[in-house]
């Protein structure tokens, strides 16, 4: 019998030839990631064991939840890390001014890799499956643990097959792709599950499209949302990634609990309403208009410079609407000055947005973006939980950078096509 | 290790957020973080609950976030054990490493309301509803996550080990 792309992965790390479905195994970790929120209690867990790092090329950490730091308890948690990665020459720790957000720049960077295993204290960490890796988000104890023994326990997922079949139109996102996936299986419809792409539609999914979509495969419950390998994905790998890899693709015959099809040529812009990711409806279909207060554009899920490409042609020759505010957040340093020189820095100034240094900032409603009761906000971050981005009583709308760009400029919710 | 206590009672997909909302998050002080545990849902929670409440909920419990901070808060307010119809991956997996006991039972959780007191002995999963008189098995834990559970966490399964 065959095995699916995750079974690869973790059988190669754990030394086995093949694995199945429900099997424990320990493995041997590629790399473990923390950020400014996740990684002082880790290190706390790192210490009490009391064993160095196992390999300080391989832990990566990423001060960008809070930083540059909201408050004096935040440079108080800066500090514990900075302090860290200088002590145990931590090689993947950065600065501010070389930060991004962590799902931006390890794949930027080519510090994840096909075939890689990755766990990292941030359930978003499910990213990389984009550049078929496995990779999975844990907790700060797995993560100290980690640091220090390199290991780690994992029951092998089930997996659902994601066949993807058409064309992507003009006008539509991998974040409507992952939306709607979402509204179709539900918030827990992956639970303890891998989701694995495959399908003639993976194709015409430009990296970032891929990149998008395996980041949001956690608001499915998901353990991880892997894609194959292809002439895309080597193309984005090759000037990357530095180290030896080694893709996998899923067997013919690997089992498979579930198979949902998905016709992209079919897609709409889709928003997901308060307050969970799966409640998926097409912006055409709203039948009354939303008034906004709030757009962000940016966050793990959609701060690549194509995200921002994408809002800043919607917003050329545009203006935020009176009584909207629009904050547009660069996913990395890279992500920024590319969008400088390509003029969109410009567009998103001249269209009035408030354009920020790379932060996770507003998405998990930690500073940069905070709402008051009441408001309501066009998002392109992943999560659009009660109390999310500010108040209990505010409100976030999940949508790709089509629907935010296009929301902010008429200050209600709609799609780029309704922008003249 | 049978333990008694008053079920605080919550729906499907609590989510980390709610249950330590990010605002909190510059600390990782078990104390301070009780202090704050599910008050976007429940601002009657963290000043009324008594150690030894247990807290139940539906499905995909503790789903978002990876967030320790999450099982901890629970911990440190006096909850020993949280029973739900299910869990979120990265939530179980961190109560289990921390040492906080999370039973799953499907939709036998229907019968647990809020205030009812419940007996629940950790280690076979059997949990009694004192009030209403029934009984619930959850389902066991796979192979040696029974013995990190056992251990009391992670760290004390791994120094063990040694």
């Amino acid at each position: 019998m065959g095995m699916t792309m995750s079974e690869k992965i973790l059988a190669k790390h754990a030394g086995l030839e093949r694995v199945e479905a429900g099997q424990l195994v320990t493995c041997k970790l590629d790399m473990v990631l923390a950020n400014d929120i996740t990684a002082p209690p880790s290190i706390k867990i790192f210490e009490s064991i009391g064993r160095p790092v196992f390999d300080n090329e391989k832990i990566a950490l990423v001060p960008d939840h809070f930083q540059p730091a909201k408050d004096i308890k935040s440079a108080e948690l800066a500090k514990i890390v900075r302090d860290f990665a200088h002590k145990h020459k931590i090689v993947h720790y950065f600065e501010q001014g070389r930060v991004g957000i962590e799902h931006v720049i390890l794949p930027e960077k080519g510090i994840v890799a096909p075939g890689m295993l990755t766990i990292g204290a941030d359930s978003h960490t499910c990213t990389y499956g984009a550049v078929n890796g496995f990779a999975t988000g844990v907790g700060s104890t797995d993560l100290g643990a980690a640091m220090a023994t390199g290991e780690a326990w994992f029951k092998v997922p089930q997996a659902i097959k994601v066949e993807l079949s058409g064309k992507k139109p003009a006008g539509i996102s991998g974040k409507d792709v992952i939306l709607t996936l979402i509204g179709m299986i539900g918030v827990d419809g992956a639970l303890y599950k891998s989701l694995e792409f495959a399908g003639d539609g993976v194709k015409s999914l430009t990296m970032t499209d891929r990149l998008t979509i395996s980041n949001m495969a956690i608001e499915a419950g998901g353990k991880a949302g892997i894609f194959p390998y292809d002439e895309i994905t080597a193309a984005y790998v090759k000037d990357r990634v530095k180290k030896p890899f080694e893709p996998v693709a899923a067997d013919d015959d690997a089992i498979y609990c579930q198979v949902v099809e998905i016709n992209l040529s079919e897609l709409k812009p889709v928003v997901a309403f308060p307050h969970l990711p799966g409640n998926t409806k097409r912006v055409e279909d709203i039948k009354e208009p939303i008034a906004i207060q709030q757009v962000i554009i940016g966050s793990c899920t959609n701060g690549r410079l194509e995200d921002l490409q994408i809002a800043a042609e919607v917003f050329k020759g545009h203006k935020v609407a009176d009584g909207v505010r629009c904050i547009v957040i660069p996913g990395s340093p890279a992500v920024y000055k590319e969008a400088m020189k390509r003029g969109y820095i410009d567009i998103f100034i001249d269209a009035d947005c408030a354009v920020s240094t790379p932060t996770c900032g507003p998405c998990l409603g930690g500073y940069m973006g905070i709402m008051a009761a009441g408001e309501k906000c066009v998002s392109t971050t992943n999560r659009n939980f009660r109390g999310r981005m500010g108040h209990v009583d505010s409100e976030v709308y999940l949508a790709g950078p089509h629907v935010a760009a296009a929301s902010a400029i008429l200050g209600r919710i709609a799609t780029a096509e309704e922008v003249q | 290790m049978k333990l008694e206590g008053k079920v605080w009672r919550y729906g499907d997909n609590i989510d980390t957020d709610v249950i330590i909302p990010a605002r909190y998050l510059n600390t990782f002080d078990p104390k301070e973080l009780a202090s704050h545990c599910m008050v976007d849902i429940d601002e009657s929670f963290a000043g009324n609950v008594q150690e030894g409440d247990i807290m139940v909920g539906g499905r995909n419990f503790g789903c978002g976030s990876s967030r320790e901070h999450a099982p901890v808060a629970i911990k440190a307010s006096g909850i020993p054990v949280v029973i739900a119809a299910s869990f979120a991956r990265i939530f179980y997996r961190n109560g289990i490493n921390i040492g906080l006991p999370l039973l799953e039972i499907g939709d036998d959780v229907e019968k647990i309301h809020a205030d009812d007191k419940l007996q629940v002995d950790v280690s076979t999963g059997e949990i009694r509803n004192l009030t209403t008189g029934d009984v619930f098995h959850a389902h066991p834990l796979p192979g040696f996550v029974q013995e990190i559970a056992e251990a009391g966490g992670l760290i004390e399964y791994i120094k063990n080990k040694k």
